[in-house]
């Protein structure tokens, strides 16, 4: 019996975008047998659920007290301890080096969910000085639009975007936060660029193209009948978009 | 679409207004704003000449024979619009300006190098668009164009004032669901209405006689421009040719118009 070969594809390959959750090693020490030890203390709670597990080091707060590591042990560390490291983010220049000699990946701080970023101390009336630059960063990245976005225009924000007039069939707007449309949205729009699953749209009528939060898309034609023409806010929840009528 | 019949009505219109006009051909390679205007047998230089100093500007222009105001710059039929260059563009516009009061640049369909050159050192555009989906998304790419590609956009002074003009319009039509209406468009497009242009046999007529179609006062065509170019210039003017025409009873009973 001879095997037939498989029949002739078009396509080959194709390339898509995806984002996933990942478990993040947030490193606040560079004493490496001390990280060795706590880190076996937790892989022995539950050593089932972190065996091969993908594992996203960051090195962010390590970066911010100026303290530095040695990329090739920590990595040869997490990998006795059977972890599979898919990369690092937040380090220094010299750092993302290291890692890129051991041919590891280098990602980017956006999207980095806010369990990164110091939590908010609780409000006190001496505000320090990293609170009060805050809200002033995040301003900078938000973007508004006052007019329309037409077809084929496409519109990227890092923070929120919001666009005060239509968004016309064949644009396309982007935001790595929430988006808000105080007009028609009938184009493309994807809020959460980057996988934030709490981003969410608002528009205040809705006929779009596609929508899309933290890559979970859908299209015109899957909308729940009832929810076009309407003004609507969109948010995921558990791998599904709800769109509910506010 | 009806972009060059609305160019050589627009041209026209001012220039009969006593305004001095001159009206340039983009469409390199598939002219035809000479055969509306009537003048093609009097074409000897073109945009292309000029654009390649093989002639000057005032060997080119073509002055119309019916309103001494009014000027024709031609497109070259054998060439194609990459012989378009933007400075060549930029110092012929320069040039007619010293001159003319108002400049209409006849874009070509597309976004290409003839239609971004068209409108990239303009001060005023006219959108021009039938009542179709397709041809409404087609004017919205062009608007986003207009407002991110001009020169006006690239120096950030103000933007190109952008007016809509609706042509082949039939009320009829829109009854029977066949074409979108003059509100459909308008909140498509988010932009101001400067004049519906009714479907028309007059605009075919005229332009198979080389006549801007302006010039047939007796058309609805003609009166609508008429009204257009009235309206460009600040007058006020209520819209017409939205509504069904109303037959009386007799022109019912023998369906005649």
């Amino acid at each position: 019996m001879s095997t037939s070969a498989p029949p002739l594809q078009k396509n080959a390959l194709e390339f898509k975008s995806t984002s996933l959750t990942v478990p993040v090693l947030l490193l606040s020490s560079n004493d490496l047998p001390q990280i060795g030890e706590q880190l076996q203390e937790k892989i022995s709670q539950a050593p089932e659920f972190f065996k091969n597990s993908p594992l996203l080091i960051d090195l962010q707060k390590l970066t911010n007290q100026n303290l530095d590591i040695d990329i090739q042990e920590m990595i040869a560390l997490v990998r006795r301890l059977a972890f599979m490291p898919i990369g690092i983010r937040g380090g220094t220049e010299k750092q993302n080096h290291a890692a890129l000699a051991i041919n590891l990946p280098v990602h980017s701080m956006h999207g980095s969910n806010t369990a990164i970023s110091p939590k908010p101390e609780p409000k006190t009336l001496a505000v320090n000085d990293a609170e009060a630059k805050k809200p002033a960063d995040s301003a900078l990245e938000n973007k508004l639009i006052t007019h329309p976005v037409r077809s084929g225009q496409r519109v990227y924000a890092k923070g929120d975007l919001i666009v005060t007039a239509t968004v016309s069939a064949g644009a396309e707007i982007m935001a790595e936060g929430n988006i808000h449309v105080y007009g028609t949205l009938r184009g493309r729009a994807l809020a959460g660029v980057l996988g934030d699953v709490e981003s969410r749209i608002f528009c205040s009528d809705l006929q779009a193209e596609l929508i899309s939060i933290a890559g979970i898309y859908q299209l015109r034609d899957d909308l729940i009948p009832g929810a076009a023409h309407k003004p609507v806010q969109i948010s995921l929840d558990n791998q599904t978009l709800i769109i509910k009528e506010i | 679409m009806g972009k060059t019949t609305t160019s050589a009505a627009i041209a026209m219109g001012l220039a009969k207004r006593g305004h001095k006009t001159a009206v340039i051909d983009f469409d390199v390679g598939l002219r035809n704003l000479d055969l509306i205007m009537g003048c093609e047998r009097r074409v000897v230089y073109d945009l292309v000449n000029v654009i390649n100093n093989e002639a000057t500007l005032n060997q080119a222009l073509i002055k119309d024979k019916r309103c001494d105001q009014l000027y024709i710059l031609p497109a070259s039929q054998t060439r194609d619009k990459d012989a378009l260059t933007t400075e060549g563009v930029g110092k012929i516009l320069e040039e007619l300006s010293k001159d003319f009061k108002y400049i209409v640049c006849d874009s070509p369909a597309g976004i290409e190098r003839g239609a971004t050159l068209a409108m990239y050192f303009a001060d005023d555009a006219f959108v021009v668009t039938n009542p179709e989906v397709s041809s409404v998304r087609d004017s919205d790419r062009m608007l986003g164009i207009l407002a991110s590609k001009s020169r006006r956009a690239e120096k950030g002074e103000e933007p190109i004032k952008e007016y809509l003009l609706l042509t082949r319009y039939s009320p009829d039509r829109v009854k029977l669901g066949e074409m979108l209406s003059v509100d459909d468009v308008q909140e498509i497009l988010s932009l101001h209405l400067l004049g519906v242009i009714p479907e028309s046999k007059s605009v075919l007529s005229a332009s198979n006689s080389g006549t801007p179609v302006i010039l047939d006062e007796q058309s609805d065509a003609g009166q609508a421009y008429q009204d257009i170019v009235a309206r460009y210039l600040g007058e006020e003017k209520p819209h017409r040719f939205i509504e069904e025409e109303k037959k009386g009873l007799l022109a019912k009973l023998f369906g005649s118009k």
